[in-house]
């Protein structure tokens, strides 16, 4: 790989391992996307936290699908959001629903570090993180 | 799950797993997706066609009790889309990163059918 080409553009963060990236993540915003707006157009009052919580991964997914599938520094900033929220918000309900269990009568996408998807979501946010740092716009500085 | 159509959901996983398998050892050796590669995710295709044909079927005839019929018809339907738009995903890449993505679309579709297994047969059913 030309190191050397000078660039001051920031790399594409859809290319090369990216697209596989773009691949996962399409996939979680897909099945999030869909369980939670089953849950919440079916049985919404069984659980109504955790089903606005999964909807809410949902649209956390969606963006970062798109922020990261699409080129430009704005898309790049959905990226960098969405996937920091992304983070927190699977530590924090992780966390939650190890040490409250009653309060999630129903599982979330984030309940347990993503346990019900393999881990995935606690897997996924630093994929994404060390991607965006990867491409990052080069600064001019040394 | 109803017996008529287990032979099929054996045949998308296995099928799909052997393609993996495929894609994987593309990956390895620095492969770009050709013809060759896409002819099994085709077939894969056309046996969840199959399977949404046979899973609406076996709706019309009566869903076992507790099975939540609007998400079982949404992953059949979801199954259908995963191939073609990994296809084309895939295709944007110059690299064996777009062989990465069908392998990827390939392990995904196992689970998804486990998945829709237990949802035809819910705990304590």
């Amino acid at each position: 790989m030309p190191e050397s080409t000078p660039s001051a553009a920031p790399r594409r963060t859809s290319s090369g391992w990216g697209r596989v990236l773009v691949a996962v993540y399409a996939i979680l915003a897909l099945s999030a996307t869909g369980r939670s707006s089953v849950q919440l157009a079916t049985h919404a009052d069984e659980a109504l936290v955790p089903y606005l919580l999964s909807a809410f991964a949902a649209l956390v997914y969606v963006a970062a699908t798109l922020g990261l599938a699409r080129s430009g520094a704005a898309w790049r900033r959905v990226a960098w959001t969405a996937v920091c929220v992304e983070l927190v918000g699977v530590i924090a309900v992780g966390t939650i629903s190890v040490v409250h269990a009653d309060w999630f009568p129903d599982d979330t996408v984030w309940s347990v570090f993503g346990q019900g998807y393999g881990y995935l979501p606690l897997l996924l946010p630093f994929l994404g993180v060390a991607w965006l740092l990867r491409t990052r716009p080069r600064s001019h500085f040394p | 799950m109803a017996a008529m159509w287990d032979p099929l959901q054996i045949a998308v996983v296995a099928v799909s797993l052997a393609a993996a398998a495929w894609c994987a050892w593309y990956v390895v050796r620095d492969l770009r997706p050709d013809p060759k590669l896409a002819a099994p995710l085709w077939f894969v295709e056309l046996l969840l066609v199959a399977q949404l044909v046979v899973g609406v079927v076996e709706v019309v005839r009566g869903a076992p009790e507790g099975v939540n019929v609007v998400t079982f018809i949404g992953y059949l339907v979801a199954l259908l889309l995963v191939i073609p738009v990994g296809i084309w995903w895939a295709g944007g890449e110059p690299g064996r990163a777009g062989t990465g993505v069908l392998l990827v679309v390939l392990l995904v579709i196992p689970v998804l059918v486990v998945r829709l297994e237990q949802i035809w047969s819910p705990a304590g059913a």
